[in-house]
């Protein structure tokens, strides 16, 4: 509403667009012209038409890691939501423990994620690692550099541990949002904790969870420094993710063309299902 | 439905009030007719909100207890004092219909829904509601979602009491004249006890059947409206009740007379008050033009459509006077008079000789 | 004697009126010339064509979603008009933006900056134009003295009472002498006892200033007590502006009147035929002089029906009392008569019960008379100059 017209203000948005034209549109570009040509070194290269894209999408290797992707997005979206929103609504919501429990909330947060997996990959070391040992002191056969289920739960485990604060805090930040007299209505009202929940607290957080869930989604998805850490997509291609698989391709066997046919339909799946996403989730909200 | 008495109530948010301005609410007792249409009125901070969350059990009081048709509830919690309350913002369950928002106390319940259907077509008719009963309560205006509010209450038959708490606060002058009629035509159909929190006076008069005035963690003045504009007991209630407030003016008592502006002025209650400084409280509606009045200049006229206020400075006092429509306003030479059955005398802002003036 | 040089004034100011519009331009300050908005294919406002002068005190009278708003966010240049023109002071002002006006805003919340002292709240716009600290302490000195708040210009508005933050609010708006102050229901968040003292104190504050003042409000009372001009606003539209107690007793239309008018005017149907207006067969009384025969719509508001009444003349309505809210001096009375529901508000405790039936008398001498098309014909027993 409050709009103000000023012109000069163009001037100070202009180094951004600069910086997002270099860091986003050109190497864009430059993956859009690679994934329709074929080269065979030398810089010399060759019109490919949709080839690569016809190899990328019947490819039985893509299916899988794409499949291993929506497996690990759903499955630590399916936990850190729910589990998110419980710890939300166990926290205090005054006191002097709220900033406490926001600072311990906060920290996972803080740690660069390239530590996170260094971090994990030595606590679930079965012979040295705090977890890795208990578990087999505990009389778990548990080895995730060799086990591809033990590589999942490690992995799994350790992106809850990572990213559930992040929707703790946002689920936080609309609980405590909701104006008392709301709890105080229900409360005369009769309901009980779970009516409370569905139709106060749920439909309140509505707004935060969208954001949440769309920004775990599409972190999930990206998600490549902490497993290529951690398992570096092993045992054997167990836990090899489209983003790690991506890098092998491009890096490793240097198959420019498929990798950035690959990319680009990585890009469009996620562009695709976060609008899934959100105009599901925002369907019923202006009515 | 229920009888409400409030004896030897008190509040201090202190651990240790040690003065007096520790307490938010200073005791009191009260005691309220099963049925009646109550009011607590007074200024921001003044104890009227405290005092209503005792009642609905959200705060226990310091002292005191609260009892309800002679049953002390003073310690039970909100949800089990069968109480509703309607808050100043409108709460409603965003997600669901108006029928829902209706039925959900009752459903909370236990109620048959043969019976929530009955009780909530009701009530949806008696709050002209029943047109939206099967629309998203998210989409109502805030009228709607007030009256919605108030259905939930209304729906439940075990209610002991109604409380609003400045419920009219984000409604439009134009339907705040609609639902306050609407209250009021309600009180008489549902005959629930309701408490109605304000501190908007109209609001205040217009519903209640008696209202408790508030100032500083003190009741000043209990009464009906009339009792609060014809006489009240304290310069607060004349000053706080009326638009324009009380002319409250600086006298001398000589002999049990007033003096003021060095004429004698008639008053109710003068006799029999000691000499010495004192307060002339008379409403802008008791001033008139007289000829053989007060030397007065008119120093202002603001139009308030049915009639017009008047400022006047009447030797070292300024006082407002309402004129009515059509009443000629004497550009020089002014005089007035104060309506003797109408004009007080204060001192140290209480009524003096309290009982025998009303 | 201030009466006669308050109607001198008015006369004054009258005159440079009919100059204004005649574009002398001497005495003009703001105006629009058929500025309207349209957001998303809706209009917020229609082609509004509006003069505002300094030394004026205008109020924008209607209900939420009237376009008030709006209207005020065009006139500062925060929104851009989608059609028309703004002049100031005879220079078009449409494309400048609301920082090269010299324009004042005070908003219905308290706005002010938390963590400064109310001295340097006043003080802020000072500073932004670089005044030295000499004319900052002089000028802010004055402007709290004026705004009562001279003994609280060490505090933080934090430690405010709400009548006080906004005191702060306007002293701010009004300390750097724009051209153009808007306030935007400035005293809607307020106490009743607390608006009632300010509302008396604007007209003094604001009446020396040589600017433009427009003040936005939901209330008929406001603009009343305020006097100066009022502009009736309904659905984006200016039904009626002029001064404001000329638009109250003579309103154009029909809306205009439903607009200005607290609690609402009371409406009916009626005919008239040889020489009486008839509102059914036994309501009637002696039409105005020169009204023409034929249908039209009254209006007649609360205060001129009463349950009692000395006047011979006043038209006697028959209904059913709906509800009667008694506030201890003065008695509303919602009643049913003839299809219609009619309010009548009267000085005095008049008790009814639900559905009593009851008879009330309307100064029918005080009606006004709207054609079909809703224009105003009669009003007072007379007619109009409209």
């Amino acid at each position: 509403m409050n709009k103000t017209v000023n012109q000069k203000a163009w001037f100070f948005v202009l180094p951004v667009l600069v910086l997002v034209a270099f860091n986003a549109i050109v190497p864009l570009m430059t993956v859009v012209n690679y994934s329709v040509q074929e080269t065979f070194g030398d810089n010399i290269f060759f019109w490919a038409g949709i080839a690569w894209f016809e190899e990328v999408l019947t490819s039985s290797r893509f299916h899988a890691s794409l499949g291993r992707q929506l497996t690990f997005t759903f499955t630590i979206l399916a936990i850190e939501v729910p589990l998110g929103v419980i710890i939300a609504l166990a926290m205090p919501r005054k006191g002097p423990w709220v900033s406490v429990c926001l600072v311990l909330m906060a920290m996972p947060l803080l740690i660069p994620w390239n530590v996170v997996g260094a971090m994990w990959n030595i606590f679930g070391l079965p012979e040295i690692g705090l977890l890795g040992k208990t578990l087999n002191v505990m009389g778990f056969d548990y080895n995730y550099t060799r086990q591809p289920g033990d590589a999942w739960f490690t992995l799994i485990l350790m992106d809850v541990w990572h990213w559930t604060s992040l929707v703790v805090l946002l689920a936080y930040a609309g609980l405590v949002s909701i104006p008392d007299a709301y709890y105080q209505a229900a409360k005369i009202d009769g309901a009980s904790s779970w009516s409370i929940f569905r139709y106060i607290q749920l439909p309140k957080m509505k707004r935060v969870l969208t954001i949440a869930i769309l920004l775990r989604f599409m972190d999930s998805f990206n998600i490549y420094t902490e497993p290529s850490v951690l398992t570096g997509g092993g045992p054997g291609n167990s836990t090899t993710l489209l983003s790690i698989d991506l890098v092998k391709i491009a890096l490793g066997q240097f198959d420019l063309g498929p990798a950035a046919a690959m990319s680009l339909v990585y890009f469009l799946v996620i562009l695709l299902m976060s609008w899934i996403f959100y105009t599901v989730m925002t369907r019923n909200e202006d009515q | 439905m229920a009888k409400i008495n409030l004896s030897g109530l008190a509040h201090s948010y202190m651990p240790n009030p040690s003065s007096d301005a520790d307490w938010a609410l200073k005791e009191l007792n009260l005691e309220w007719d099963d049925g009646g249409a109550y009011a607590l009125l007074g200024p921001s901070g003044c104890g009227k909100t405290t005092l209503l969350n005792i009642i609905s059990g959200l705060l226990t009081p310091s002292h005191g207890a609260v009892l309800f048709d002679d049953v002390e509830v003073t310690a039970l919690p909100p949800e089990q004092r069968h109480i509703a309350q309607v808050f100043q913002f409108p709460v409603v369950y965003d997600t669901m219909t108006v029928y829902d928002n209706l039925a959900f106390p009752l459903r909370n319940r236990g109620v048959a829904e043969d019976i929530v259907r009955k009780r909530v077509e009701e009530v949806a008719e008696m709050t002209d509601l029943s047109a939206t009963l099967s629309k998203r309560a998210s989409g109502l205006t805030a009228d709607g979602k007030q009256k919605i509010s108030l259905g939930r209450g209304l729906v439940r038959e075990d209610v002991n009491a109604i409380l609003f708490d400045e419920p009219l606060t984000v409604i439009d002058p134009h339907l705040k004249f609609q639902l306050r009629s609407k209250l009021k035509e309600l009180h008489h159909r549902v005959s629930n006890t309701m408490i109605y929190v304000t501190h908007d006076q109209t609001e205040a008069l217009t519903f209640a059947d008696k209202v408790v005035v508030m100032n500083v963690g003190e009741v000043v003045q209990i009464g009906t409206p009339e009792e609060l504009f014809e006489v009240p007991q304290h310069t607060f209630v004349g000053h706080f009740i009326g638009s324009p407030g009380m002319n409250v003016l600086p006298c001398t008592v000589e002999n049990g007379e007033a003096i003021f502006a060095g004429r004698r002025i008639e008053a109710v209650n003068a006799a029999g008050v000691s000499p010495g400084q004192a307060e002339l409280g008379v409403r802008p509606e008791y001033v008139t033009f007289a000829p053989d009045g007060l030397d007065a200049r008119v120093t202002r006229v603001s139009d308030a459509g049915r009639f017009s206020v008047a400022d006047i400075e009447c030797g070292a006092s300024r006082l407002k006077m309402l004129v009515r429509e059509g009443t000629e306003i004497p550009a020089e030479n002014a005089r007035i008079a104060f309506d003797p059955s109408s004009t007080r005398l204060y001192r140290d802002g209480w009524l003096c000789g309290r009982n025998a003036a009303s | 004697m201030p009466g006669a040089a308050l109607r001198r004034a008015n006369a004054i100011q009258n005159i440079c009126y009919s100059w204004t519009t005649g574009r002398l331009g001497a005495l003009m300050a703001l105006e629009l010339k058929q500025v309207g908005k349209r957001v998303a294919g809706e209009t917020h406002v229609y082609p509004t064509d509006l003069v505002l002068e300094r030394g004026s005190f205008n109020t924008l009278l209607g209900t939420t979603l009237a376009g008030k708003t709006t209207l005020m966010q065009l006139m500062a240049g925060l929104e851009k008009p989608t059609t028309g023109e703004i002049w100031f002071d005879d220079v078009n002002v449409t494309g400048r933006p609301v920082q090269k006006r010299n324009v004042s805003m005070v908003y219905q919340q308290f706005i002010n900056y938390p963590n400064m002292t109310v001295f340097d709240n006043i003080a802020s716009p000072l500073r932004v134009a670089r005044h030295s600290e000499d004319e900052i302490k002089k000028r802010v000195g004055a402007m709290a003295e004026l705004m009562k708040i001279s003994a609280m210009l060490d505090r933080r508005p934090s430690e405010l009472s709400g009548g006080q933050q906004q005191r702060t609010a306007m002293a701010r708006a009004m300390v750097k002498d724009s051209d153009l102050i808007l306030l935007d229901e400035p005293l809607a968040n307020l106490d009743f006892k607390l608006r009632e003292e300010l509302r008396d104190e604007l007209p003094r504050i604001f009446g020396q200033r040589n600017c433009v003042v427009v003040y936005a409000t939901t209330e008929p009372s406001e603009a009343l007590l305020f006097g100066g001009k009022t502009a009736a606003l309904y659905e984006g539209r200016v039904t009626d502006f002029g001064a404001t107690g000329k638009i109250y007793r003579h309103p154009r239309d029909l809306t205009s009147a439903m607009v200005f008018s607290e609690p609402p005017i009371n409406t009916a149907n009626v005919r008239k035929t040889e020489g009486r207006i008839l509102m059914n067969e036994n309501v009637t009384w002696t039409a105005p002089a020169g009204l023409p025969d034929g249908a039209y719509t009254i209006g007649i508001r609360p205060h001129h029906i009463s349950p009692i009444t000395r006047d011979p003349e006043a038209v006697a309505i028959e209904g059913t009392v709906k509800v009667a809210e008694l506030s201890g001096s003065e008695s509303m009375i919602h009643f049913d008569a003839y299809g219609d529901s009619w309010v009548s508000l009267s000085h005095g405790v008049h008790p009814f019960d639900a559905g009593e039936r009851a008879v009330l008398y309307a100064d029918v001498s005080r009606c006004f008379y709207f054609d079909t098309n809703g224009k105003l014909v009669a009003a007072g027993g007379g007619h109009t100059e409209h």
